[in-house]
């Protein structure tokens, strides 16, 4: 199981998560969310690169509440709601949008 | 009962029976298996990494060991008659047709295989009484369909015997993990809890951040600082709540609930990020040990806090867990005030504020919603609740309608003890079984599809975590949103106006006032 980043493989799990967290490049999310069925725009990497600076800071995908509180507020309400937030990933911003981000899936009754 | 087509004139509308039981269809979900786990995932959990070289030896010796140590386990396999009063009770069985989703068939699984070892009859005259040697077939079959029962023992209430199919699932699993067969979904959790505290991973940092960041969501809500507090020591009350609570929707709408009625109430509080979860997933697997490991966290916990109450939030099985387990798997709590109940569930507590008038509540703040109740399954059929028998029916729905309006039941042999459990229970909320779990909802689903018929019902509420996660997921393929599960503590949230909070209403009033 993996992804072909320009001929790189990039090892993921039975659920398309990366293994290994380092792997994450741009050009693999596109991979990603190509194998989504996904069309990365603006508004999608605004929550992917959310995503990847707190992961960066707590070492854990946000509260979806959190993630729309801060693209509420930096591109605004019609961006920054949670029905907006399912369009953009249909299968939810914590899974889809973290698988795309490179990060772990959240666990849990989640 | 009516049947699809014949909707009485005028008469409530009938859009489908939640009971009906469906033509069989041998096989039918026998290709549907969860992922399986990893050595990574079993080997802190104490189960072999992966599939042991003499599973068959190991795994009967387990079987035996259990029948021996655990009285329930050997008498269920010993005394069931196939009266069938069980076939047509299991949701599984209704959403799929497949007869080995009947919990019969189920338990007779595992129970061919112990009769074949453990019985003089199936020992000399296997074929004479349906014993079955274990191979690894039967090895593959128990980990597909014993991953198919969300243990919500619905069946168990219908048998004559008692026998209780969750105890022979759990069983099985149990066996299944000690020859290195685990489910990813369960043990992956449990080896996540057992380093961080809790199921989702999130470390003291997070949670703290999280929780900041909730207390901000309130204060602009309210103009009040109501406090979330986190490892505060010398607080009153210790909440142990599922980590759901702190990540998804609606489960954080029901933390906030908590949260304004502590604040209501006066009392101090604690939330700890070493014992952050209420969810116990070593019940689903059996495993007496994790089970306990999960909850002495709970006891190091109220100890190094030094509080003096436990009160668990919205959580199905953490309250079965907690209500009927917890003193022998980490009592005694001869250390705690002895005047509360040990542990507490946040809906007596509320329910106890509310009745002595403590809480100012506005009804009509739920207006919008007409709403109905989800018994979930642990919580019905595996606890009790207040002061009161069938306090665990009674208490969450005396909570509801104090702060609502609107309220119906849905048809009665699908709530109370009867409850279909959510399709989501037991260990399966996971996202490769969502066929299983859409399929295993349909009960729940057609019984709200009737009472939104009937009654106008727009929401329903739900105590537990999976429940609400499980539904946020699978009722939009029924017609409804995802938001139209709701906590219960949402609506109090929602209902409770705060000392000194200055409401829409009041705001207008004085506005108009010169």
């Amino acid at each position: 199981m993996a992804y072909d980043v320009n001929g790189t493989t990039v090892e993921h799990d039975e659920e398309g998560y990366i293994t290994n967290l380092s792997d994450w490049s741009k050009e693999l999310a596109d991979v990603i969310a190509d194998a989504e069925e996904i069309e990365m725009g603006e508004e999608h990497w605004a929550v992917v690169n959310f995503l990847r600076d707190y992961y960066e800071e707590y070492q854990i995908a946000p509260a979806v509440r959190v993630l729309i509180k801060s693209i509420k507020k930096s591109m605004g309400p019609e961006v920054g709601n949670n029905k907006y937030m399912y369009e953009l990933f249909p299968y939810g911003p914590a899974k889809q949008a973290c698988k795309i981000a490179g990060l772990p899936k959240p666990t849990g009754c989640v | 009962m009516a049947s699809l087509d014949m909707n009485a004139e005028g008469g409530p509308k009938f859009v489908g029976d939640p009971l009906k039981i469906p033509a069989i269809e041998c096989g039918a979900m026998m290709d549907t298996n969860t992922f399986a786990a990893a050595p990574e995932h079993n080997e802190p959990l104490g189960f072999p990494g992966e599939l042991l070289d003499n599973w068959q030896e190991v795994a009967i010796a387990k079987m035996g060991e259990l029948a021996a140590n655990n009285r329930a386990f050997k008498v269920y396999l010993d005394t069931c008659v196939k009266c069938g009063a069980c076939t047509d009770k299991c949701h599984y069985f209704l959403g799929t047709g497949d007869p080995k989703n009947m919990p019969v068939a189920r338990q007779d699984l595992l129970r061919s295989v112990y009769r074949r070892y453990y019985t003089f009859a199936g020992k000399y005259f296997p074929w004479l009484v349906g014993a079955r040697d274990l191979t690894k077939d039967v090895l593959d079959e128990w980990y597909t369909y014993y991953h198919q029962c969300s243990q919500c023992r619905r069946c168990a209430v219908a048998c004559p015997y008692g026998i209780d199919t969750a105890e022979i699932s759990m069983a099985a699993r149990e066996i299944l993990d000690s020859v290195g067969v685990g489910q990813k979904y369960c043990n992956e959790i449990i080896a996540k809890l057992k380093k961080t505290g809790n199921n989702l991973g999130l470390n003291p940092k997070a949670l703290a951040a999280t929780l900041e960041d909730l207390e901000e969501d309130l204060e602009d809500e309210t103009g009040i600082a109501v406090k979330i507090p986190l490892d505060v020591k010398g607080a009153d009350i210790l909440l142990i709540t599922p980590s759901a609570d702190f990540f998804a929707e609606p489960h954080i709408d029901g933390l906030l609930g908590y949260a304004k009625v502590f604040h209501s109430a006066g009392v101090s509080w604690t939330i700890s990020s070493y014992a952050s979860e209420a969810a116990n997933f070593g019940m689903f697997i059996g495993s007496y040990e994790n089970m306990r490991e999960v909850s002495w966290r709970i006891r190091q916990a109220a100890k190094d806090l030094g509080v003096k109450r436990i009160v668990f939030g919205e959580c199905g099985h953490a309250w079965r867990v907690a209500y009927s387990f917890l003193n022998t798997l980490a009592g005694p709590f001869d250390f705690l005030d002895q005047n509360y109940p040990i542990p507490q569930h946040i809906l007596e507590f509320t329910l106890d504020e509310i009745e002595s008038g403590n809480l100012k509540i506005d009804k009509s703040r739920n207006d919008e919603f007409v709403m109905t109740y989800h018994d979930s399954c642990n919580v019905a059929r595996g606890s009790a609740m207040g002061r009161k028998e069938g306090g665990q029916f009674d208490v969450p729905r005396a909570v509801i309608k104090a702060v609502c309006n609107n309220f119906y039941d849905m048809e009665r042999d699908t709530i109370r003890e009867n409850t279909f459990c959510c399709g989501g229970g037991g260990g399966l909320l996971t996202d490769d079984l969502m066929d299983l779990r859409i399929k295993g909802a349909k009960p729940r689903m057609t019984a709200l599809q009737q009472v939104s018929e009937d009654h106008g019902v727009t929401h329903m509420a739900a105590i537990c975590a999976i429940c609400k996660t499980q539904f946020s997921k699978v009722m939009p393929k029924f017609g409804y949103e995802m938001d139209n599960v709701m906590s219960v503590h949402q609506l109090v949230a929602n209902a409770v106006i705060l000392d000194g909070q200055e409401t829409e209403a009041e705001t207008a009033t004085a506005e108009e006032t010169p």
